[in-house]
């Protein structure tokens, strides 16, 4: 974990919900894909985690959506207004276990942390297959952005009106060496119960202190008492006992 | 340096400041950023005899000023936290350590506190009768004179390590709580645990924490704090550890001018890892700015003729 203090250097918006906002400062840190920072924000009392979307020299990359409070203030933020950030928090994906052709399921604002993610897989020379998955084709977001990187991409929308008709799911290929999930909780579910191969799911929980001090956001695995911020986000499909 | 060192029940502490239980782990988080041997010492964990889980998530929430928790004593259990913890711990903090202690039932509390009060590390045991966030047990043993000091004399007959409770501050008089601990035998007093609440989710139209109800900490609960511990510092003869919301160095001072003769620092720390550094660096310069040579001058100084 580090502690700095980030400089916005650009926040738009990417559709009606969802930012992305650039910070400069993160030298020195090394930060892995799905790995998470804790911004500290005028006027709120606990800081707000946000997956990390990418990190590449100096700047931080966050997609977010407005959701609350927190992610409501940071959508006002302007260039050049500094955020007291705690980094390198979390696990992050374990990149060695990908295998030639990894398949990436994200949903939602799950699709970010996927972005860091493809790009060094594609970087290691893996056959990258994408499947980003939206309610409808307003919020779909960052699908270029994946191709550019040399993902195969496939975007579905639950309500058909943009690319394929339904969920992640529906997308999936019979066959992958390895998956990566990141999304709301009946995607990661419905991936669970759906394939039998290998994977790893990112998961999401209210914290208080996202590094390991409070036991705020401990999950019950099959390994025993984990927590999502500390030992987690990132869990082996193994790891996880879901029945519903 | 001398003019912040304070005496706990025989141990000088380098300075007052002690992280609260379930706000610093075992501390080995806090030790990769600095050397938590500046610290006066820190209760770890609250622990209890068998491993718990502790409550469905979610288990917290926020509120202006401060938070809710409703984690309901999730550790390892006391003989794992002996085995494994205690052993690793050795190696990042060399200072006696606060051993935070809960229970079900008064054997629970005896077994689990004997056991610590064999370890050679720990230095006080701080018995938890305050924790809102069990059913059956916690809690309920620090809201009633009587139970309080059934725990309280049970625990002292079994254990020769300083005894602190630590109190509840959902009580109607604290000040009987306080007596009746100090009467059974404790040999310090700390408070306050955290304030029953609840916060409502809108959009689910349903308590927002899993468990309903939670307890409130953070800046928001200082006043409170500061008031019962002048209470408290007024109504025993032993010392009075202040808990409660406290973020600078300033209202450490306060805390102690109400009867603090050391203090906890618990929220904070979740917002600010380096919270109790900065605050232990910044006490030399405050003290300066309120005129006070030495904290041991300031003690309980705001309820004296």
């Amino acid at each position: 974990m580090k502690q700095k203090r980030l400089k916005i250097e650009s926040n738009r918006s990417l559709n009606e919900t969802v930012y992305e906002m650039k910070l400069s400062g993160i030298c020195g840190a090394a930060i892995r894909p799905g790995q998470f920072v804790n911004l500290k924000l005028d006027g709120l009392f606990l800081r707000r985690p946000i997956s990390v979307c990418d990190a590449e020299g100096d700047l931080l990359t966050l997609v977010y959506r407005t959701v609350g409070k927190g992610t409501d203030q940071m959508s006002r933020m302007k260039t050049g207004e500094v955020i007291d950030t705690l980094l390198e928090l979390g696990n992050g994906y374990d990149l060695s276990a990908a295998g030639k052709q990894p398949l990436l399921l994200g949903g939602g604002v799950g699709v970010p942390p996927l972005y860091a993610l493809a790009k060094n897989l594609i970087e290691s020379g893996k056959e990258v297959t994408a499947i980003l998955g939206f309610n409808t084709a307003s919020d779909v977001f960052y699908e270029n952005e994946f191709r550019t990187l040399g993902a195969k991409v496939i975007v579905t929308t639950a309500d058909g009106s943009y690319g394929t008709k339904g969920f992640v799911t529906d997308a999936m290929p019979e066959t992958s060496s390895f998956f990566y999930a990141c999304g709301p909780m009946p995607m990661l579910k419905a991936v669970y119960h759906k394939t039998n191969g290998l994977g790893q799911f990112s998961l999401e929980e209210r914290m208080g202190c996202g590094f390991g001090a409070c036991m705020g956001c401990s999950i019950l695995t099959r390994n025993g008492t984990k927590r999502v911020c500390k030992e987690g986000p990132v869990f082996y499909k193994e790891d996880l006992a879901w029945n519903d | 340096m001398e003019r912040l060192t304070t005496e706990l029940c025989g141990i000088t502490l380098d300075n007052p400041v002690i992280p609260a239980s379930g706000t610093f782990g075992y501390g080995y988080e806090f030790a990769e950023l600095y050397d938590i041997n500046l610290l006066g010492t820190f209760s770890f964990k609250g622990t209890t005899r068998d491993p718990r889980f502790g409550n469905p998530t979610p288990r917290i929430a926020e509120c202006p000023g401060g938070m809710l928790n409703a984690v309901g004593l999730q550790n390892p259990g006391v003989e794992k936290v002996i085995r494994e913890e205690l052993p690793k711990l050795k190696k990042v903090f060399h200072k006696p350590v606060m051993a935070n202690i809960s229970g079900f039932s008064v054997e629970d509390y005896v077994e689990t506190a004997s056991r610590l009060d064999q370890q050679e590390q720990v230095g006080w045991l701080e018995i938890n009768i305050s924790c809102p966030n069990v059913h059956g047990g916690g809690m309920s043993f620090g809201t009633d004179p009587a139970q309080a000091y059934e725990v309280i004399h049970a625990v002292k007959a079994n254990t020769q390590k300083p005894l602190i409770a630590k109190l509840s501050p959902n009580v109607t008089d604290i000040a009987a709580i306080a007596r009746s601990c100090e009467k059974a035998g404790a040999d310090a007093i700390s408070l306050i645990n955290t304030i029953l609440g609840m916060r409502i989710d809108l959009n689910r139209r349903r308590p927002l924490l899993a468990n309903q109800t939670g307890g409130l900490s953070g800046p928001a609960v200082f006043p409170v704090a500061v008031r019962m511990v002048y209470q408290t510092a007024k109504a025993v003869s032993i010392p009075v550890i202040g808990m409660g919301g406290i973020t600078t160095a300033e209202d450490v001072i306060e805390m102690m001018m109400a009867g603090a003769v050391a203090v906890e620092v618990g929220a904070a720390n979740l917002v600010d890892p380096y919270a109790c550094k900065t605050i232990i660096e910044q006490l030399p310069e405050v003290m300066d700015r309120y005129h006070i040579d030495s904290l041991r001058d300031i003690i309980g100084i705001a309820g004296k003729e």
